[in-house]
């Protein structure tokens, strides 16, 4: 955030968020930065003030996590709505109740319809590189949405992890300057924002909007493959791990993915045909392409760190049911809810599902569609796969 | 100091043709008021009358850049607008003087705006909140708020068999953002046009929040007619419903005087939400609601040196 240097900055405290936005006034207050920065009394007010800014004709950015975003989802369908491409760094965090402040991503996963652009970072270094390509993705003139870089709370956020920074003049440059379309300080150019939108013209808006979260599909890419030409570190929709020949597979996004690359290694060491897919752009969700990816696989588990209770699994599960439904080719699966309010997800929790897998791949049968793992109470049915 | 020679002369930045009601007091306090500016503006509108009233898409009555968002963050959006104002200023990317105004009615601002009204004002944002009051959520068809007067009966709060209207008190905004220590704050009334005009002329010409609070009537709200909103507005400055003050740095100035404070009865009479407290048995209701008023008209003169 300090190399992009943003106009205005409005946020309101909450953990694990709340580092980024203090560090960022650091930055401000040692003149690093030349940000107008607001501290809102409420994230409602934070995105509110967002909107306002945004309005007003220049770039914007905010943080925040789990009751915040919630706090905030009014506002999130009006900036989408309202077309404003305002960046929010999501450190994913668990929603109440019960109280919990760790990581898991009930938070983004709760906001998927609101209308943003949601990319789910793997570590630290991710992060920083999506939050850049965030504001070119969002700024671009097909797009023109807000964007949600997701990353981990506390897994991502606190922990030490290394980083390679580009310098400033490059990021800046990268980014560029930002291109206000009908600002409202504008006074010569009046416009009127956030008219009452009857029933003869609301679906053309809706209908554009949807049109251009169709066209960030090709900017996200096209954007990743400039960020590439700066950074060297080359981004897709997802990261196929050993995809090319996997038999049975896991589905799973963030920093879960670095402990299932462990077992992979090991597993393939062993001579087995394990591979991983780490979604990487969850809105637009790269339905071809990552139906594609499991096209050849036998079996797979989506696991996911949130859950839609009531449905038949959590959300990633469901989007790539959906996205599977129509194609000959179907790949057996199954849905694993796991780390919710931060619960360890483990090297052999995650050997456990791979032998899940063989299982289903070997018998063609399906013990459990969906079903939390690590939990207390589920011993026996987990500790027979 | 604004006359009304010069004043008649600008264009409204609120042009006719819109959907609000006969006999509102909102559009006539909103052309009033940004008549009074020095410099153009720029408008927050919280959700309610007067955005909905004002904007039905493809159309539009603003000659000034607007925005609506949502219900309760006019002046959340507002900061925002003012914020990135300072942002360009500072880098040479805009010089003008531009004015910034937040409108909400008492719903929107008593009510649900209430949190994001106080963090603006706290925030010293150089911005004007206007506060339409009339007393009620009028658009989506008259429900209480914490501005409906006591004994008014809405259909959140029906005079019924046994409750006779609403059953508590008004909040005092008024004062309440006179406790934010900002640096003007003014109750004012559309039938005093000149004293609105003054007001809106040092709101504007602060360097930091300000706050207008003005008596709106509405009649399919108040169930009076839409003759007598003028009319109206002067008799709830006249009882001392709704006293003309202003609040500079700290000080209070009581504006009018009534050389005779007129019986609420005067107020309370011409609108049909309040007619359940004429029957004999609720006598005893107006003499409490005269009573309220008696002695926070006294306690207003107190605090500005009378």
């Amino acid at each position: 955030m300090r190399q992009i240097n943003p106009d205005v900055c409005a946020a309101y405290p909450i953990t694990p968020s709340t580092q980024v936005m203090e560090q960022f006034s650091e930055y401000v207050a040692d003149g690093l930065v030349d940000t107008e920065l607001i501290a809102t009394e409420s994230e409602h007010s934070a995105m509110s003030a967002c909107i306002g800014a945004a309005a007003a004709g220049g770039r914007v950015m905010t943080a925040t996590s789990s009751q915040g975003l919630a706090l905030m989802w009014e506002m999130l369908y009006i900036a989408a709505g309202m077309r404003f491409p305002i960046t929010l760094a999501c450190v994913n965090r668990a929603l109440s109740a019960p109280i919990n402040i760790h990581g898991d991503h009930s938070d983004s996963m709760g906001a998927r319809d609101s209308g943003w652009i949601q990319i789910y970072a793997e570590n630290a270094q991710e992060a920083y590189d999506n939050q850049i390509q965030a504001v070119r993705i969002a700024e671009h003139m097909d797009v023109r949405l807000p964007v949600m870089s997701c990353m981990d709370g506390f897994i991502t956020s606190h922990a030490i992890d290394s980083l390679e920074l580009l310098d400033d003049k490059t990021v800046r440059d990268f980014v560029g300057e930002y291109k206000a379309i009908n600002p409202l300080l504008d006074v010569e150019h009046p416009v009127t924002y956030g008219a009452l939108d009857l029933q003869d013209y609301f679906m053309e808006h809706k209908r554009a909007q949807a049109e251009a979260m169709k066209n960030s599909r090709k900017i996200v890419i096209d954007i990743a493959k400039e960020y590439k030409k700066i950074s060297g570190r080359g981004y897709e929709y997802f990261e196929e791990y050993y995809m090319d020949d996997a038999e049975i597979a896991i589905v799973i996004l963030s920093s879960a993915a670095g402990t299932v690359k462990t077992v992979v290694e090991a597993m393939r060491a062993k001579g087995e045909k394990v591979g991983l897919l780490r979604p990487r752009i969850f809105r637009p969700f790269p339905y071809n392409e990552l139906s594609d990816a499991l096209s050849n696989v036998k079996a797979v588990a989506v696991m996911d760190r949130a859950d839609s209770t009531g449905a038949e699994g959590g959300p990633l599960y469901m989007e790539f049911k959906s996205a599977l439904y129509n194609r000959k080719k179907q790949p057996l699966m199954i849905n694993k809810i796991f780390g919710l309010g931060g619960r360890d997800l483990m090297l052999p929790d995650i050997e456990m599902v791979y032998r899940e897998l063989r299982d289903i791949k070997n018998s063609g049968k399906i013990r459990a569609l969906s079903e939390y793992i690590t939990v207390r109470g589920e011993e026996a049915a987990y500790g027979k796969a | 100091m604004v006359k009304l020679k010069d004043l008649i002369q600008k264009e409204p930045i609120m042009e006719g043709g819109h959907r609000m009601c006969l006999g509102c007091g909102a559009p006539i306090i909103v052309n009033l008021i940004l008549r009074a500016s020095d410099a153009p503006v720029v408008l927050a509108n919280a959700t309610g009358c007067l955005e909905v009233a004002s904007t039905i898409f493809p159309y539009t009555a603003w000659r000034s850049p607007w925005i609506h968002s949502a219900f309760e963050n006019a002046a959340a959006t507002a900061s925002g607008i003012e914020t990135m104002y300072r942002a360009l200023r500072k880098r040479g990317k805009i010089n003008k003087k531009i004015n910034f105004v937040a409108f909400g009615g008492d719903g929107g601002t008593y009510d649900i705006g209430f949190q994001s009204l106080s963090g603006a004002l706290e925030r010293g944002h150089r911005f004007l909140y206007v506060c339409y009051d009339n007393g009620a959520y009028m658009n989506t068809g008259v429900q209480r708020s914490s501005a409906t007067p006591f004994g008014a009966s809405t259909t959140t709060s029906p005079a019924g068999v046994v409750i006779q209207g609403k059953l508590q008190k008004r909040k005092d905004l008024t004062k309440i953002v006179v406790a934010h220590n900002i640096p003007y704050v003014a109750q004012a009334s559309p039938h005093n046009w000149l004293d609105l005009a003054k007001k809106a002329e040092k709101a504007f010409s602060v360097d930091g929040p300000s706050f207008l609070n003005v008596v709106s009537p509405c009649p399919p709200g108040w169930k009076s007619e839409a003759k007598d909103t003028i009319g109206l507005s002067k008799i709830a400055v006249d009882t001392c419903f709704w006293p003309l003050y202003e609040v500079e740095n700290g000080k209070y100035t009581i504006n009018y005087k009534p050389k005779e404070k007129l019986p609420i009865e005067a107020w309370l009479k011409p609108q049909g939400r309040f007619r359940h407290l004429f029957k004999p048995e609720n006598a005893e209701l107006l003499k409490q609601i005269q009573q309220d008023i008696d002695k926070e008209w006294e306690s207003l003169q107190k605090l500005s040196g009378l």
